[in-house]
């Protein structure tokens, strides 16, 4: 037996698709802007990224990376706990203690690794973790990683996790318990129901940890997430987030009032094992998070583009994720149907994500478009107008 | 609760789950022989839950090869009160 063949079924999904529908790996040949690029030769409008504040190609954040770079070089070549934590490091954690009004916070080399560092070491085997049945795979990753018991709740569903809470308490009145959920969910944009799950946390006296990947930026008067938006940041224990979105960037971040977080730096395998975010990368993440807080109108304009797009597609009658957000999820229930779609969307110059089962949460098909601060009004009248040929 | 009436709620919730005619016996296995996928599986797990008022861990399934593994699990859960 080879070493491939456990992929056999994979393999022969793949065949399949590719012998019905052509390949459908997208290169981005060449990009142009937050929202333009080449692709298969032509021009498109991107309508499938995480650009939410279209920062990407900012004058500042630019300028800040480029900078940086000859300031400081291309990479730290080094971990944080060796010669990897510049001054800028920590001019970054301390920025987003202040903007997030926490007083500890660490800084990852990506998103993922953040919850990979923070959930493989936080909790362990003798405490549990309740999560949303929705939430990344870093987050059951980061569980996996640390042996951690995990109990999935039905995504969104308070009597769920009140069930799965109360059971554990039952069990043990002394378990250390932490519940994990997102702020705005990546695949159908729902927001998460925070102050009711922040209730539950506090009743059956349980820990939670929101992962705001999806919202910072882009839910709260202050861009600071669905916690700031639904009135119970200070119930929230633990703030994980990336800057691979909303901050133009990459990398990753977990903020809290807990004065332990910092010993997670000595513990945490997926911190002290890797090298530390780039200066160009640290650059870019905080001239970005000071023009989220200097131009609100770039979350005002993320949010008319959303709500145009969102009741556009959704006055055609097309099946879509439960409310109006950045992400607009158009669900499929047969996955041949959604890779039509997405084709002739491409054919009409417009890119959008594509998701297929077993991804997806609920076993169909999605399209999903995302929109950006920095698509014009004309652009979102091409993406609707493009997805109007296919309306139901 | 004793193995047996285990036994026989569990494959009551695998043919609700699965809308499945097909033989269940102890030794039946979950993914090889009731071809079960991830999304699947979710679904049977909550079933089970709610059914049996526990909660398991998922961290088990990856232990659960057969219809009588899941019951191995649910007895332990069911003893453990």
């Amino acid at each position: 037996m080879g070493i491939f063949d456990k992929f056999h079924r994979l393999a022969r999904s793949l065949e399949e698709v590719r012998a019905n529908f052509g390949n459908f790996n997208v290169v981005i040949e060449r990009i142009l802007s937050p929202t333009r690029a080449v692709v298969n030769g032509r021009e498109v409008i991107l309508a499938g990224t995480n650009n939410y504040l279209g920062l990407t190609f900012d004058k500042e954040c630019v300028e800040a990376a480029c900078r940086a770079i000859q300031e400081e070089g291309t990479g730290t070549t080094g971990s944080r706990m060796a010669n990897g934590t510049y001054h800028s490091h920590l001019v970054l954690e301390n920025e987003l203690s202040s903007f997030f009004g926490k007083s500890h916070t660490i800084v990852f080399t990506t998103g993922y690794a953040a919850n990979l560092g923070v959930l493989s070491t936080l909790v362990n085997r003798e405490d549990a973790v309740i999560l949303d049945a929705d939430c990344h795979a870093s987050i059951y990753d980061g569980c996996r990683l640390g042996g951690v018991p995990v109990y999935r709740f039905r995504h969104n569903d308070l009597d769920d996790l009140e069930k799965k809470l109360r059971r554990l308490r039952e069990k043990d009145p002394q378990m250390n318990l932490l519940v994990v959920v997102e702020g705005l969910y990546s695949m159908l944009g729902d927001r998460a129901p925070l102050a009711e799950i922040a209730a539950l946390k506090e009743k059956y006296g349980a820990y939670l940890l929101v992962d705001e990947a999806h919202s910072l930026g882009v839910l709260g008067d202050k861009g600071r997430g669905r916690a700031e938006e639904a009135g119970v940041e200070d119930k929230v224990d633990f703030i994980v987030g990336t800057f691979s979105k909303s901050l133009a960037s990459i990398g990753g971040y977990c903020t809290s009032d807990h004065e332990g977080l910092d010993l997670l730096r000595y513990a945490s395998r997926p911190y002290v094992f890797t090298a530390s975010l780039s200066p160009a990368n640290l650059a870019a993440a905080r001239t970005a998070l000071r023009i989220l807080q200097e131009r609100p109108e770039l979350k005002s304009r993320l949010w008319e583009n959303a709500h145009q797009l969102y009741g556009s597609l959704q006055e055609m009658g097309f099946e879509l994720g439960p409310e109006p957000s950045p992400i607009v999820a158009v669900r499929f229930r047969e996955p041949e149907k959604a890779l039509s779609v997405w084709r002739g969307l491409l054919e009409r110059g417009i890119y959008v994500n594509m998701v297929l089962p077993p991804a997806t949460p609920d076993g169909s098909a999605l399209l999903r478009a995302s929109v950006s601060a920095a698509h014009s009004p004309e652009e979102i009248s091409r993406i609707i107008e493009a997805f109007s040929a296919f309306a139901p | 609760m004793n193995r047996d009436e285990i036994l026989r709620d569990v494959e009551k919730l695998l043919r609700e789950v699965l809308s499945t005619q097909a033989e269940i016996k102890p030794e039946t296995r979950l993914e090889a022989d009731l071809a079960i996928d991830s999304l699947r599986a979710m679904e049977l797990l909550a079933a089970v839950e709610d059914h049996f008022d526990i909660s398991i861990p998922i961290n088990v399934l990856n232990e659960v090869q057969t219809v009588e593994d899941l019951v191995d699990q649910i007895q332990k859960l069911l003893a453990e009160g």
